[in-house]
């Protein structure tokens, strides 16, 4: 239960990043904290006292102990669609500081058009 | 003065025997994707880290004579097409879309599994080609004070 | 407990003031999340982790190179910086009263998950029961994943093809 409470705190620390801070790269940084928590707490549903790693060893074992191979899965995509997010966001970004020389957001707020 | 292109002489000899080392082993990675832990996904942004590692060892331009511009987006758009094409083969033959059709063989081999190492193969080729992509558009493009013109997109 | 070490490590990414120190600093939780999947016994994603981890690193770099980093003002209004604190706060109130309803750390339910690894081995060939998952039970999944990997390709070309001027 503790395990659930610490992955919550670091997701929480990842949402205060991106409410808070004025650089558009922090932004950023904060978003991929939280990701990182989600898929840690999927992961953490998971897993099965004292039990394997989901890869069938010999040919007759078919009564071994694994862990559930359901959120693995799911969360093999969720890592990879997470990378294409973040390399959007870059480009718009490079973008922006393209045009108007800075990353804080209040100047660009101010320098509209 | 001379602008050296690329990095330093003991980086550039290295580069010249780590880079086919880095791509046979995601070659591995995926074509043993059913036996040992990969898969298509894993062993696709390996491959684009062996492309990526050439060219920031020794600019753009060498890179780039060996992978042009067409063969990056044909090789992204048949994989697409590949994985596409499986899904619909298993419709006509066998009733069902997505069936896994092809025999089976003996398990723990490298033939074993039906359609699951085709799939590996398409979904490396577009994961692939499709990150070097975007890293090769982003570093190409150049922050302008002078009227000089960026790479005009691939 | 590498759980801590990741939450001190996200804290540092947070206040440093230069960018390419916190973008380090983001590196170093991913690595710590890579050996929490080798202890949960996730190897498949273990590999994944990481060298997506450096792919991104090495992209978000590209974003901070020759960028002067401004100063970060305090000035803001109290109200804004009350709100945000307050908005995480009734986050973990509400989250610590969900998390008592899962079930226990140690002892998933499993309903589906038994299934898929009984049939495995028969019913597709394969000996890896994730590939298996992906490619032949749920391959609607990864056909979807495909096609949202080929839109972020489409966008990230379509939003640097030329170069501006400076104005």
């Amino acid at each position: 239960m503790s395990l659930y409470a610490l992955c919550s705190i670091l997701f929480s620390i990842g949402l205060y990043c991106l409410l808070v801070k004025k650089n558009l790269v922090k932004k950023i940084i904060g978003l991929g904290i939280a990701e990182y928590a989600v898929n840690l707490f999927f992961i953490l549903l998971g897993y099965r006292q004292n039990g394997e790693a989901p890869i069938v060893d010999t040919y007759a074992a078919a009564g071994q102990y694994f862990v559930d191979p359901l959120p693995q899965a799911l969360i093999l995509t969720s890592i990879v669609i997470g990378l294409g997010v973040t390399a959007v966001m870059v480009a718009i970004s490079v973008r922006i500081y393209e045009k108007y020389r800075t990353f804080d957001i209040n100047e660009i707020r101010r320098l509209k058009g | 003065m001379k602008q050296e292109k690329g990095m330093t002489l003991i980086v550039k000899r290295i580069t010249k025997v780590t880079v086919s080392l880095i791509f046979l082993f995601g070659v591995y990675i995926v074509l043993h994707g059913h036996l040992t832990p990969g898969g298509g996904f894993a062993g696709g942004v390996i491959i684009a880290l062996s492309f990526i590692h050439l060219v920031l060892a020794f600019g753009k331009e060498a890179a780039l004579k060996r992978i042009t511009d067409t063969v990056i987006s044909v090789s992204e758009s048949v994989g697409g097409l590949l994985f596409w094409g499986i899904a619909l083969l298993g419709l006509v033959f066998a009733g069902t879309y997505f069936l896994n059709f092809l025999p089976k063989g003996e398990p723990f081999t490298l033939f074993s599994s039906g359609t699951i190492v085709l799939c590996n193969i398409a979904i490396f080729l577009k994961v692939g080609a499709g990150l070097f992509a975007i890293f090769l558009a982003l570093a190409l493009f150049r922050i302008t004070d002078d009227k000089q013109e960026g790479r005009n997109g691939l | 407990m590498i759980i801590v070490l990741m939450i001190a490590g996200a804290i540092v990414a947070m206040e440093l003031e230069d960018l390419l120190s916190s973008i380090i600093a983001l590196g170093a939780v991913g690595i710590g999340l890579t050996l929490e999947f080798l202890l949960l016994r996730a190897p498949d994603l273990a590999i994944t982790q990481l060298v997506v981890e450096i792919l991104s690193l090495i992209i978000l770099i590209r974003a901070t190179v020759g960028a002067k980093v401004p100063q970060e003002k305090i000035k803001a209004r109290v109200g804004y910086f009350a709100f945000a604190v307050l908005f995480v706060v009734v986050f973990l109130v509400f989250s610590y009263r969900a998390l008592g309803a899962l079930p226990e750390f140690g002892a998933p339910i499993m309903k589906i998950g038994a299934q898929y690894i009984r049939d495995a081995l028969t019913r597709t060939g394969a000996a890896n029961i994730v590939s298996a998952v992906i490619l032949d039970f749920r391959a609607y999944d990864t056909l979807g994943e495909a096609t949202v990997l080929f839109t972020s390709v489409i966008g990230v070309l379509a939003i640097l093809r030329k170069a501006g001027r400076k104005q």
